[in-house]
């Protein structure tokens, strides 16, 4: 007599495992399968090309109506199971079909989990599991329109791209920084979004969606937590899977996140089984498809008598979208322990990181050219070491074996004509004669010569490798210092190829620039990110993340952790109002230190971190805003009394001083940024060793630029005379915006204008009006978004969590 | 009474701490700062620097590694320990994450909080 095996759910997983079952043991099993969609079954990996209309249903379809009868299943379709009776041993379903069973197997899959926002019920919002979903977003699809798609990860992507190849407008909200955070890195998820931008598909990142707008009880847009709507016809909801587990649960099994299992597939019940996404297995739930296959031969192994035994899987994910290639497997974290290796090419948007451990491959990311994925992903699973083949075994299998790759040799052997330069045209012949016959001797003189490398910067590898083979020993690559060990590049390229490429974020730079480091490091990220503020004040979204802590708190820490206050004295000039506000601030803190700095403003010393919101509001309701004395930024501008007051000034040197600070305070510099104005040569505000300072004389304003006080005491230089007010403004700003913009992170004016050249400074700002009109109107539209008092943001809120604990634990008493 | 078991506390769910960035857990005198890295996974050093006790969870997170606000000493957050050239340790604690929330080893806490 056949055994009764009942299977509840018909996907792939139980698919497999009656292929399995078959095999071993044709006759044992009497089979019934109740599946709720009213269909045989089909490859559920398979429904995106069929949302794209690249495939339809009938290809996808992998067991037909003829299989279940040929091997003598009986295949209930639209009949959902509602009750499971262990006692009887029965299963009954929602049209009242009753079966006994000797062995059951649960194989019910998962749910879409929608997020329960107001008007997630609304006609129009769907989700993206099943073949019906997909007829249903087919059908919207024919009408037009926009499609909001919520959720960046796997389903949602590759739902977002059939759409878009269905005709319709499609946006992606993804409620984390990067795009499949989960299977990706950042530098991956950067390309990924940037390939789906491409598509015409728009892509919105740290959305958090509010709500979906509705109108007659149909979807007509969603809403963002930052209150940006955005019109839509359909909503796919493609957020994340829950195990079904609701049956389970009701027939008492032990449910978890997903139904328990043991290595055996057994449930909680013995007679029980349970497969696919709706386990739970070794504390892991899995909603790709190779671990269910994994899960269906070993099910069907102790279904026929055998004892093999499912130990957990590591799992790869290939996104299935025409035109992205991309492949993720293993683990990616970095970790102290672990190694990686990552190739990079911009050129071809080809990304590739392998992580190792013990010489073991235990991750791999792969970007624009996956063909080696599986290759990766075997070494992986068998964990092979590499050492070996260390060296080349990012370039992939087919490099393996033979002799290591000799850059040189590759670059000796291209053709004369072979073009080196795409952006201006440059062949190989043209360099090589420009270095021999001009007699150059690095990167800098070639682009300036043949403008090999001077556009995009692309090619700086090759021209670097030219200059060897032409010059052999005797080339000595540029002095040029890298920026850190994150990169080969200096500064100089850095900001250029940030401007010539147009990037945007610094996942994009690392990327672009081919960062050897997965995220950078203390000394790249700070400087990044005050590039891209500079360069894409509308656009870039500051990362507090990648300042100094000074930065992203907004004071200054102290040797013993904690900060000190300085709060803006406009021009150095103060009231009794506001030295008011100051003491009574000090005695209500317990401040224990205040100080009067040499940039004429109070410090107060020794504050708690906690109470920096509370210090802020107090001095907000007085009128102060940030001193910003803790920022590489403009910190202040001495003056000394001038027309006021003293009987040898020529100019208004407090009110013009004033009126400075007040037209730059806000702004982000490479370094801190210190002015003065005095209002005669006798300089009482010390103007000649400011970063800008200005000698007022009977016929004007002296300025002055590129003097220190602090590691080097250095003499001002002096940029020029300029007879009115107004335009000495301009000058000045021009002048700070011109640093802004070439300066390397950390180099203070002094340094960089030495480096340029004084007469470079004054070419560009005294001498040449349109330029510096130029630098001052950049100057006027970044303050836009920088003049903005980051103390009372923060006293209205703005990152909280930097101020509080997250938690206080209570010791126990000692035992 | 089973105190393996009951040693793992919650501090907090993931969300409470910025990527690349720290948030603390006071207990006692002792302040322990809990860190994200950028893929997600946290750890908990003791936010003191074995150089001049700078406060680690105000420094920049990089690489598995923070960086002390004070005088640049990179520290390792997996184990506390100083890179390169430098030489010290950070005592660390276990710390999990169980979905979203983050526990610590209480246990390991209260111990060390005891011995200060």
């Amino acid at each position: 007599m056949k055994q009764k095996l009942v299977i509840i759910g018909n996907g792939m997983a139980p698919g497999r495992m009656l292929e399995h079952l078959f095999e071993k043991a044709p006759e044992a099993f009497e089979v019934t399968i109740f599946n709720a969609e009213p269909r045989v079954n089909y490859n559920r990996l398979m429904l995106s090309p069929v949302l794209s209309g690249e495939k339809d249903y009938q290809d996808i379809i992998t067991h037909d109506d003829d299989w279940y009868a040929g091997h003598g299943v009986t295949l209930y379709k639209s009949a959902r199971i509602t009750g499971i009776n262990r006692e009887k041993k029965t299963v009954t379903s929602e049209n009242g079909i009753t079966a006994d069973y000797d062995k059951l197997v649960i194989a019910t899959g998962s749910n879409p989990f929608i997020i329960p926002i107001p008007g997630h019920d609304l006609d129009g919002v769907l989700v993206y599991r099943d073949l019906d979903d997909v007829d249903r977003m087919l059908d919207a699809a024919k009408t037009g329109g926009r499609a909001v798609v919520i959720g960046g990860g796997l389903l949602g992507l590759e739902a977002a791209a059939g759409l878009k190849m269905q005709g319709m407008e499609v946006t992606v909200l993804h409620l984390m920084p990067t795009l499949m955070e989960r299977q990706l890195d950042t530098a991956a998820g950067y390309l990924l979004e940037k390939a789906f931008r491409d598509l015409g598909i728009d892509v919105i990142t740290r959305a958090n969606t509010h709500a979906v707008l509705g109108k007659d009880g149909h979807v007509s847009g969603v809403r963002l937590d930052d209150g940006m709507e955005i019109d839509a016809t359909i909503v796919v909801m493609a957020i994340g899977i829950r195990p079904s587990t609701q049956l389970a649960k009701e027939a008492g099994l032990d449910v978890n996140r997903g139904i328990l299992v043991g290595d055996d597939m057994r449930t909680s019940d013995p007679e029980v089984f349970a497969l696919g996404e709706c386990v739970e297995h070794r504390e892991q739930v899995y909603g790709l498809v190779a671990p269910l296959y994994e899960m269906a031969k070993v099910l069907a192994d102790q279904l026929t008598g055998g004892t093999s035994a499912y130990r957990g899987s590591v799992t790869a994910t290939k996104l299935k979208v025409t035109g992205i290639d991309l492949y993720s497997a293993g683990e990616f974290a970095e970790g102290e322990d672990r190694e990686e290796i990552v190739l990079r090419d911009a050129a071809a948007g080809i990304y590739k990181r392998l992580v190792l451990k013990n010489n073991r491959i235990i991750g791999a990311v792969l970007y624009g050219e996956t063909a080696d994925g599986p290759w990766f992903f075997d070494l992986l699973k068998k964990q092979l070491d590499i050492s070996e083949m260390r060296e080349t075994l990012v370039f992939g299998q087919s490099y393996q074996g033979g002799p290591p790759l000799d850059p040189m040799a590759a670059v000796a052997a291209l053709p004369d004509d072979a073009e080196i330069c795409g952006c201006n045209g440059i062949c190989k012949s043209k360099i090589v004669n420009s270095i021999t016959e001009l007699g150059l001797t690095g990167v800098d003189g070639v682009r300036a010569h043949t403008k090999a490398s001077a556009s995009c910067g692309t090619c700086t590898g090759l021209v670097e490798q030219l200059l060897a083979f032409t010059l052999g020993d005797s080339y000595t690559p540029s002095a040029v210092q890298p920026m850190c060990g994150c990169t080969d590049l200096g500064h100089d390229e850095v900001r250029h190829l940030i401007r010539a490429k147009a990037l945007k974020s610094i996942p994009a730079v690392m990327q672009e620039l081919e960062w050897t480091t997965s995220c950078g490091c203390a000394k790249c990220r700070p400087a990044l990110n005050y590039y891209l503020v500079c360069d894409c004040p509308d656009e870039y979204a500051d990362d507090y993340q990648s300042r100094f802590i000074n930065e992203r708190v907004h004071a200054n820490i102290q040797k013993d952790g904690t900060y000190s206050v300085v709060p803006r004295m406009w021009g150095g000039i103060t009231s009794s109002d506001e030295l008011r506000a100051i003491a009574d601030v000090v005695d209500k803190f317990d401040i224990p230190t205040v100080k009067v700095t040499g940039g004429q403003r109070i410090d107060m010393l020794g504050i708690a971190k906690e109470d920096l919101p509370a210090v802020w509001a107090d001095l907000g309701k007085a009128g102060f805003v940030s001193g910003h004395a803790y920022a590489k930024g403009v910190r202040t501008v001495k003056t000394c009394v001038g027309t006021d007051w003293c009987r040898f000034g020529t100019q208004d040197s407090t009110g013009f001083g004033v009126r400075i600070e007040k037209f730059i305070w806000g702004s982000w510099t490479p370094a801190k940024v210190k002015m003065a104005v005095s209002g005669c040569p006798r300089n009482c505000s010390e103007a000649t060793c400011k970063d800008v300072g200005v000698i007022c004389v009977d016929s004007g304003y002296e300025i002055h630029f590129a003097g220190a006080a602090g590691l080097d005491i250095k003499g001002t230089e002096v940029l020029g005379l300029v007879h009115d007010e107004n335009d000495a403004l301009e000058h000045i700003v021009a002048l700070v915006q011109m640093y802004r913009e070439q300066g390397h992170y950390l180099e203070r004016i002094y340094k960089w204008a030495k480096r340029i050249g004084y007469d470079e400074v004054r070419n560009q700002i005294l001498r040449d009006a349109e330029k510096r009109r130029a630098y001052f109107d950049r100057f006027v539209f970044s303050q836009k978004f920088a003049q903005i008092d980051p103390w009372s943001e923060r006293v209205s809120g703005k990152d909280k969590h930097e101020f509080n604990p997250m938690a206080t634990l209570t010791l126990e008493a000692a035992q | 009474m089973n105190v393996m078991v009951d040693s793992w506390v919650k501090i907090g769910v993931l969300s409470d701490v910025p990527r690349r960035g720290a948030r603390c857990v006071t207990s006692g005198g002792m302040t322990i700062a809990v860190f994200r890295t950028a893929d997600d996974r946290v750890f908990a050093l003791e936010d003191r620097c074995p150089h001049k006790k700078g406060p680690l969870s105000q420094g920049i997170v990089h690489d598995g590694c923070v960086t002390c606000p004070l005088h640049n000493w990179v520290i390792s957050l997996e184990s506390g320990e100083a890179q390169g050239a430098d030489d010290g340790r950070t005592l660390s604690f276990p710390v999990r994450l169980e979905d979203d929330a983050i526990l610590i080893d209480f246990r390991r806490v209260n111990e060390a909080g005891h011995s200060r």
